[in-house]
């Protein structure tokens, strides 16, 4: 508990640290209580309220069944940070255990695996997702799958460039020679001195995971109705542009600034653990 | 550098043919049957066995496999769609320029803006200027490019009506002259290559400044200045070669992203490029669709990851030297 104080504390002092932390906060707060913040419930239809801008009772307004947009975004935000988290939390695992395993273990092992990591990062990610959703049918949980599938391939060679440089110091060949398992080896001395760097990158994939998943239910190849995320409403408001322009731009609002909290973060968390890796 | 790419563009050979071979078992053995879409339950079965035979679907399926592969290699055929009958290849080759155009574009216009951006900003590194421009490359780096592209066609295309809101040129395209057509093309294109170009800046512009600040601060650029060289000579024969050149990788790198890019910017501005394509292709079961598609994305990728690494060979000679 207390090197997250000191984590936290070191965010406030950071410029960037401190506005993404705020956000981040702010929307996470908000999508755990969303019962108590929304002021309608999300999927309540009002057909005489349809399509209505923002008013002092539906402060962004109204979609096509006439909903409220407002608690629709809240509701919408448990969807979006939800697959956005898990889908990086499942790429950040499987990448971490593979870079562990292959910057550990010298040899085959290392060459079979980073080889075929090779050839993963070398499949064309739009397409392998266009094929999965044409083949099985698109759902909250094909999207986590497909995003954490083809997401940790990347993590896996950041947690092997950190392992191989902690690997060579002094402390690690002291734990060898004093006849450590490796499995200890890995994670009471290994482990912790490449987790800053896991911390910094899953900050970062969670943003990026969001923005995918938003553009494919955007597409109506990802989530999809009665769920909906981000990316669903906008695809809901897609069709009027301009006649209900609140639709997809406060919805887009929501993915930016999330996005930006996530970013800010990520750069905050790396100008504080990764002092070699400084922003400025 | 030229043995090096002949090696790199062999060794990409084994993989475009995993890659495909892969996707062509997968569509074949996953659950379902492109058939389905044309049968109605109350259709005889002769009619589901004539256009399965008619697909060569009938056949076994290291049989279609290997005729599939003899016909791409030696004829690059591939084969009829299962939607339209039309040659995919023909297909293929109506929808890549429309693609082709608004990705490369929009790179250029990416590349340019954020490369600018990102050198301005490191020179003037911690100032109110810098910090204006690390915002807003923050900002267009969050900003998904469909929503942008949703806004901008509702407001200058729906709204004001200033530009087209779809296709890309005008049904009197064919009566118009020359500069009559590029005009043509530019207003349809002006938004969907904006869109995307600066949604695309942002990944130039925080890599080239941060890169510029480093080799700005490093010994070599320091010695440079000592020696009582130019500063337009240190700047532009020392600063931007070392600071620039890593951003050919990163333009091989971001090839398959901007190519999903255009793939969804092509979606909102009715485009007929390969977002359709590839997307109808893949909810349709259209196997040699499909097939195409996968070719066509995979070698992409390819020819991607082969920049990215000539950009690394030219900015650190010991890379061509490696076995790899």
């Amino acid at each position: 508990m207390g090197k997250i104080k000191i984590i936290l504390k070191a965010l406030w002092n950071n410029s960037s640290g401190r506005i993404g932390l705020v956000i981040v906060g702010a929307f996470s707060i908000i999508s755990l209580g969303a019962p108590l913040f929304s002021p309608f419930d999300p999927s309540a239809q009002n057909l005489s309220m349809s399509v209505r801008p923002p008013s002092f009772s539906h402060l962004l307004g109204t979609d096509l069944f006439g909903r409220d947009l407002l608690s629709r975004l809240i509701y919408g935000a448990r969807v979006s940070m939800g697959i956005g988290i898990s889908a990086a939390f499942i790429a950040v695992l499987f990448g971490t255990l593979v870079g562990l395993t292959t910057g550990f273990l010298k040899g085959w092992t290392d060459k079979i695996l980073m080889r075929s990591v090779d050839i993963l990062l070398g499949f064309p990610k739009l397409f392998i997702v266009l094929l999965a959703v044409g083949l099985g049918t698109p759902s909250i949980w094909l999207t986590v799958a497909v995003l954490g599938a083809l997401s940790w391939m990347e993590v896996a060679r950041i947690v092997r460039g950190e392992v191989i440089l902690v690997r060579e110091m002094n402390y690690v060949k002291a734990a060898t020679a004093l006849g450590l398992k490796s499995s200890a080896i890995i994670f009471r001395y290994i482990l912790p001195n490449v987790i800053s760097t896991i911390i910094v990158s899953t900050t970062l994939l969670i943003g990026t995971m969001i923005l995918v998943e938003a553009t494919l239910s955007f597409l109506g190849l990802g989530v999809q109705p009665p769920d909906a995320s981000w990316g669903t409403i906008m695809n809901q408001g897609r069709a009027d542009p301009l006649g209900a322009w609140w639709i997809s731009t406060f919805a887009g609002l929501s993915i930016i600034i999330t996005l930006i909290g996530f970013n800010l973060l990520g750069d905050g968390l790396r100008d504080i653990l990764d002092p070699r890796r400084k922003t400025t | 550098m030229v043995a090096y790419t002949i090696r790199r563009l062999l060794t990409a050979i084994p993989l475009l043919l995993l890659g495909i071979s892969l996707t062509f078992f997968i569509i074949h053995m996953a659950p379902g049957d492109p058939t389905d879409r044309f049968i109605s339950p109350s259709m005889s079965p002769n009619i589901k066995e004539s256009i399965t035979k008619k697909f060569g679907l009938d056949q076994p399926l290291y049989w279609q496999y290997t005729s599939w592969l003899k016909n791409v290699v030696i004829d690059f055929d591939f084969g009829k769609s299962f939607a339209n009958g039309r040659q995919v290849s023909e297909i293929i080759s109506d929808a890549m320029p429309p693609t082709l155009l608004l990705s490369s574009l929009s790179l250029i216009f990416g590349l340019v803006l954020g490369t600018v951006e990102g050198v301005y900003s490191a020179f003037k590194a911690g100032s109110r200027t810098d910090k204006i421009i690390t915002s807003l490359l923050l900002f267009f780096y969050s900003v998904p490019a469909f929503w942008l592209g949703l806004i901008l066609l509702g407001i200058f295309a729906i709204g004001l009506n200033w530009l087209p809101a779809s296709q890309i040129n005008s049904i009197f395209h064919d009566q118009l002259g020359f500069f009559g057509k590029i005009g043509d093309y530019f207003t349809h294109l002006l938004l969907p290559v904006f869109t995307l170009g600066i949604t695309t800046a942002p990944v130039f512009g925080r890599f080239v400044r941060s890169n510029m600040i480093e080799v700005l601060n490093s010994d070599f650029i320091i010695s440079a200045r000592a020696r009582g060289l130019s500063e337009r000579k240190v700047i532009f024969v020392y600063g931007f070669r070392n600071a620039l050149l890593p951003v050919i990788s990163l333009i091989g790198n971001s090839i398959p992203a901007l190519f999903s890019g255009a793939v969804v910017i092509e979606v909102i501005y009715s485009l007929p490029g390969m977002g359709r394509v590839m997307v109808n292709a893949a909810l349709g079961r259209d196997y040699p669709m499909i097939m195409a598609a996968g070719t066509v994305a995979f070698v992409s990728v390819i020819i991607g990851n082969l920049l990215a690494d000539l950009g690394y060979a030219a900015a650190d000679p010991r890379v061509r030297l490696d076995g790899d």
